[in-house]
């Protein structure tokens, strides 16, 4: 294909605005003003150009949640300069400091607290200088809107101060904060900065980047996950125009392209012989499989007292298994990467939440330093965890190197739903012992899960070729959320690691604490049940936390909890409701939510009717972007809980699009009524991940209200339903 | 290669092709470089690609550019910022995005729904986009964006 028409006279044409193409590259610029990269420094995160604008380097970036707008509310406050001012450059590994993966609803609460604490050390020093330049006490001089004004009237702006008063700093943990009170941006709805772009088309997304002379990648992936490239026959793609070369090392397969769509009829049509791998286990005998996995270690996450004597010694015991799902992302923009590869270096424009590490990877796979490789932060679509963007970014980086032009690479929807790499499946053995008097005196519990953290997860089309790419074993912080929130006399809370799993994991939003939350929440209604108590009283019961007692008070009022209507079980369609807390980690956020939904006993079917979440995460930042991420916690985990699940034959995933993967769709969406509580002199702690943990065991909850029958196998599907109601 | 006329966005242009049966949505994004229609699925089920042909919302990523006689328009075309569609202006009231890689499609489907029935209950615009995928779950700020232009126009 030729472009023949010019697209700037096009999108004049049609009235649009053209900021798009040059942006990330534009960044070099900016550079100008920043000479480091260390986390330590108050010149690694800020630069203050003479015209007084602000420019945050961030090493969190925005995944699509809107944090890019906190993290320069958070600055504007701490510098007393407009919000529009302030300009943010997100996950440029020449550019910003390594802040770590962003993940695990940490943006705030870790990267936004080292910004405001550079941005409190600049304000000391540009109080500084200008009480030299005015010859006053700082103590007199006042800072507002990019201004530091003496009693006397005189006047400087932040800009004619910032060369003087040089940020290149060492961070200081002391520097005093701006109190709360006197917040005039930090707590307020503040619009986010990108929504307009998005709504009017002129935001460049990671799929819209694009590079002069830029060519068009496809990977061709094995018919199995380990099966072998026996052989390809290009003389099959030899009818389609503008291939440039049919890249090939070892069984890392990919077309090279001079246009999008020959790259994508190609990738089609190449005849390819895989060898015939049958590696996986049968998905029917999945927790056989778990089960019997070689365990390589035991962590016990929280021991208190002796559970094994208790639960022998205790009258009554209950015992239940929970198991969840493998999950994938279901990006709805499936992974894409820019790279250019020349004179031993390489660029790389990706969608990663990791650009820093990725660096590494990357430059482990082509055998080059790391500071030959730079990664540059491009947004893409929501990710919700370490998808394909990683991977995506290994084939454009060797695809690029094999053409010696830049190369994009844009998975396809089967790419994406077959390769990307999972939210491992998950068990957890529930046991509890009950004494004479009706309290619970033993907990145990027993969680199946693969080895490893959060970590370098393997980039695919590295290992595919054979190449390194300092991969390990990661599902995430799965751990998390086993150890439960409350006073148990007796506990073990252990968690089998397993040396495999069937698909490669890694983590999605809310790892390890959703599955975890699900059985402990689930099992604590099994025990109340027993002992014909509450769900609510039961846990006002057994927790000593305060803050979390108050959360769960707020949540019985916002639901009206305690008048709530006991349903018909007998009923063919009946509401039931269920109560979940967590104090996230045991450490952080507190949520609590009910949830309200209807049961269908002849057809099986769960709808999600209504959702109250009290939600405490300290100071909040931006409540109107916080209530997005909980409604968005909420939605995406009802559609996991309800309806997901990854399914696979012998070789390969065979859940490839969205009719074999269905996701929550509007007319299946519930209401979301939420209490923010609101703690501006707290630490402010995340909100993109915590809602998540209490849905499945509210809705499990809900269902036992509504019918009498437990559900404890997400997805909560129809013929589960069905099957659970018909044994009862 | 063959060069075919397209109407798009009110004006008449002409690319050269090698394949006609070239889906319209890489037709648009790399040939005329419109980006508000997305690649999501390929597949024409998940809406991200939406176009209007001729008024109506269609999967621009499944229409082969052999079968588009009518006027295309795109999310660039619906409206700017000077001149907002009133969706476009109640999508940022609301702040109805999260990613935003679905909104095109979310905006393209609601204009269709709206410009043939300007009033419509909730449950009406819930039915409407019933075929188009958020994963970020706004799905509740969108049906209020969606309602909110109703009301305003």
């Amino acid at each position: 294909m030729n472009k023949t028409i010019d697209r700037r006279t096009l999108l004049k044409a049609s009235g649009a605005l053209i900021v798009a193409f040059s942006l990330p590259l534009d960044r070099t610029t900016a550079k100008k003003a920043n000479s480091t990269v260390s986390a330590d420094r108050v010149d690694g995160f800020l630069a203050i150009a003479p015209d007084g604008a602000v420019t945050v380097y961030s090493g969190k970036v925005d995944l699509g949640t809107g944090v890019q707008t906190a993290l320069a509310q958070i600055v504007a406050e701490e510098l007393d300069v407009p919000l529009g001012s302030v300009t943010i450059i997100q996950g440029d590994t020449a550019l910003t400091p390594d802040q770590g993966v962003t993940s695990g609803s940490f943006s705030i609460q870790n990267g936004g607290m080292q910004l405001r604490r550079a941005a409190a050390t600049a304000r000391q020093a540009l109080l500084r200088s200008a009480a030299r330049r005015l010859q006053c006490e700082i103590s007199t001089l006042t800072m507002r809107n990019g201004m530091i004004a003496a009693a006397s009237g005189e006047h400087l702006s932040i800009g004619s101060l910032a060369e003087a008063a040089s940020l290149a700093l060492e961070i200081e943990d002391t520097a005093p904060e701006k109190p709360p009170a006197e917040y005039t941006l930090v707590g307020k709805p503040v619009r986010r900065l990108d929504i307009p772009g998005k709504v009017h088309a002129r935001f460049t997304f990671m799929q819209d980047f694009d590079l002069p002379g830029m060519l068009h990648g496809r990977v061709v992936r094995p018919s199995g996950f380990g099966a072998e490239l026996i052989s390809y026959d290009p003389s099959s793609i030899a009818n389609i125009p503008g291939i440039v070369q049919v890249v090939r090392i070892k069984n890392f397969l990919g077309i090279v392209a001079q246009s999008e769509w020959s790259a994508i009829r190609a990738a089609q049509q190449l005849k390819v012989t895989w060898s015939n791998w049958q590696g996986l286990p049968e998905q029917s005998k999945l927790w056989e499989h778990v089960r019997s996995t070689p365990v390589v270690r035991d962590d016990v996450t929280s021991r208190i007292g002796s559970s094994r004597t208790a639960l022998e010694a205790a009258p009554r015991k209950l015992q239940a298994s929970y198991d969840f799902a493998i999950h994938t992302h279901g990006s709805i923009g499936p992974s894409c990467a820019v790279a250019r590869f020349g004179h031993g270096k390489l660029t790389c424009w990706t969608a990663s939440q990791a650009t820093h590490s990725l660096r590494k990877q990357l430059a482990a796979t082509l055998s080059v330093a790391d500071e030959d490789v730079r990664c540059i932060y491009v947004e893409g679509a929501g990710c919700y965890g370490r998808n394909g963007h990683e991977d995506a970014a290994s084939d454009a980086a060797l695809l690029a190197r094999a053409v010696g032009k830049p190369v994009r690479v844009q998975w396809m929807r089967a790419n994406e739903h077959g390769w990307d790499p999972k939210g491992p499946p998950t068990l957890v053995d529930l046991r509890a012992g009950i004494d004479a008097q009706h309290d619970v005196v033993a907990w145990e519990s027993e969680l199946f899960v693969p080895d490893g953290a959060a970590g370098m997860v393997a980039l695919t089309g590295a290992d595919l070729a054979g190449l390194d790419s300092l991969g390990t074993l990661n599902p995430g912080g799965v751990l998390n959320d086993l150890a439960i929130p409350y006073a148990i006399p007796n506990l073990t809370t252990t968690a089998h690691r397993l040396g495999s799993t069937p698909l490669r994991p890694a983590w999605i939003r809310s790892p390890g604490r959703l599955q975890n939350t699900f059985a402990n929440e689930s099992f604590l209604d099994e025990i109340a049940a027993s002992l014909s108590v509450d769900p609510l009283d039961i846990r006002l019961r057994y927790l000593t936390d305060a803050r979390g007692k108050e959360l769960l008070e707020r949540l019985a009022r916002l639901s009206n909890w305690r008048k709530r209507p006991m349903p018909d079980r007998n009923s063919d369609v009946s509401i039931g409701r269920g109560l979940a807390y967590v104090k996230y980690e045991l450490v952080r956020t507190y949520v609590g939510v009910v949830a309200e939904v209807e049961v269908n006993r002849k057809t099986g079917v769960l709808a999600a009717k209504r959702f109250y979440v009290a939600h405490d995460c300290g100071q909040i930042i931006n409540p109107d972007g916080l209530r997005n991420q909980i409604e968005g916690c909420i939605l995406q985990t009802v559609s996991r809980t309800l309806k997901e699940e990854v399914t696979f034959d012998r070789s390969m995933v065979t859940s490839l699009d969205w009719a074999s993967y269905p996701i929550l769709t509007f007319p299946e969406t519930p209401e979301v009524v939420i209490d923010l509580i609101d703690r501006p002199q707290e630490v402010p702690w995340g909100g993109g991940e915590p809602t998540c943990a209490v849905v499945p065991s509210a809705i499990a909850g809900a269902v036992f209200e509504a019918t009498g029958v437990r559900v404890r196998s997400v997805p909560f599907t129809p013929a589960k339903m069905l099957a659970a109601l018909r044994a009862t | 290669m063959a060069t075919t006329s397209l109407n798009v966005n009110g004006r008449t242009v002409s690319v050269t092709i090698d394949d006609p049966d070239i889906p319209l949505l890489y037709v648009l994004r790399n040939e005329l470089g419109l980006h508000g229609p997305r690649f999501g699925c390929g597949l024409g089920q998940c809406g991200a690609c939406t176009v209007h042909v001729d008024g109506t919302a269609v999967r621009s990523c499944v229409t082969p550019l052999s079968s588009v006689s009518g006027r295309v328009v795109t999310l660039e075309g619906l409206g700017t910022e000077v001149k907002p569609h009133p969706l476009q202006t109640a999508f940022v009231e609301e702040q109805a995005v999260q990613c935003g890689y679905c909104i095109n499609g979310m905006i393209m489907q609601s204009a269709d729904l709206l410009a043939r029935r300007p009033k419509p209950s909730e449950q009406q615009v819930k039915t409407a986009l019933a075929n188009n995928l958020c994963r970020c779950g706004t799905h509740l700020r969108i049906v209020r964006a969606v309602m909110r232009a109703a009301a305003s126009s």
